[in-house]
């Protein structure tokens, strides 16, 4: 690899050195960084596939009971039993700082405590179905709320690690390699320079003592 | 203080409503755009979207992946299920280690 140009003196010897130790200390804590995000993340990212599972199959047999409830009564039966909700859902969103991610965490709340109030109509019309459809798809709620937390998490962390492993790989194979490079590099110049130096003085002091006593007509 | 949304058709939806959840019914691609814009700015938490709508705006779903809030989730609908939840999580498993090493092949 070609070094870059760099100028050969010892403040730049010095300058090259720190950035050195810099980098190589940079390198150990992103690494140690992507290390520990890397295992939360996988702890993360299996508890979320679970409960994706968990949350469509709710979902599906729910989505099923609604077919069968919307199957036994008139659609504008159904339309006017759940046009107005009774219950209503407040949502408290946190975060939560894992390893320099800021991750959402969710709480909700019920606007009433009863969890039965969650049927908005009067049983005297509506088909039983609708009662167990209702209850099944309330019963995936708590579920859908944590899946929420989990997935925006691990999309969030995913994305945290894959620039924690480009910056880990780039100080490992590029920068630091570059800059060893250039530092070998000054040193071989500046011991070069100092032999050429020390060379120079000695052919100086010869041509010096050969004026002052004439050694070569003596012999 | 945050709300929660559902998007998608009519049919796989109004059953949220009953639990508290907002539903916006949208039909076509620009109307789901739309309404996502808008759900954003509303200071929705949590936008809960069906598959077959969220196929629809792959781009702009994008855009809120790195953001904090709002998490917008996928969740089937009532036409069935396309694996695109489980996709997405596949997907961020490769985006942080490389490859799928975790649930490759099981799906």
């Amino acid at each position: 690899m070609a070094a870059k140009q760099v100028n050969p003196t010892r403040m730049e010897l010095t300058r090259l050195k720190k950035k050195r130790i810099t980098a190589i200390r940079g390198h150990k804590l992103l690494k140690d960084k992507r290390d520990e995000l890397m295992r939360q993340y996988l702890d993360l990212v299996r508890e979320n596939m679970e409960v994706r599972r968990t949350v469509e199959a709710g979902i599906r047999s729910a989505n099923r009971n609604f077919v069968i409830a919307k199957a036994g009564m008139s659609e504008a039966a159904l339309n006017t039993a759940l046009m107005a909700p009774k219950q209503e859902i407040s949502l408290e969103a946190d975060e939560k700082n894992v390893m320099s991610v800021d991750i959402p965490t969710f709480e909700y709340k019920t606007r009433t405590a009863d969890e039965n109030d969650i049927y908005s109509y009067g049983f005297a019309f509506t088909s039983s179905d609708l009662d167990g459809a209702v209850k099944s798809l309330a019963d995936v709620l708590p579920a859908m709320i944590r899946l929420a937390e989990c997935e925006k998490a691990c999309q969030l962390m995913a994305a945290e690690i894959e620039k924690t492993r480009r910056r880990v790989n780039a100080l490992e194979h590029v920068i630091i390699p570059e800059t060893e490079e250039s530092i070998k590099y000054i040193t071989m110049k500046l011991d070069e320079n100092e032999r050429s130096t020390q060379i120079r003085l000695m052919k100086v002091k010869d041509m010096m003592l050969e004026d002052a006593h004439h050694y070569s007509e003596k012999q | 203080m945050y709300k929660i949304a559902v998007v998608g058709d009519y049919d796989s939806i109004y059953g949220f409503a009953t639990l508290g959840l907002g539903i916006c019914p949208v039909k076509d691609r620009e109307e789901i755009r739309d309404r996502l814009r808008r759900l954003v700015e509303e200071k929705y938490g949590i936008i809960y979207i069906t598959e077959a709508a969220a196929a629809e705006v792959e781009d702009e779903l994008e855009k809120y992946r790195e953001k904090t809030l709002p998490a917008i989730i996928r969740i089937p609908g009532v036409s069935g299920n396309n694996g695109a939840g489980i996709e997405g999580v596949r997907k961020t498993v490769e985006q942080a280690v490389g490859s799928d090493i975790l649930f490759g092949g099981v799906s």
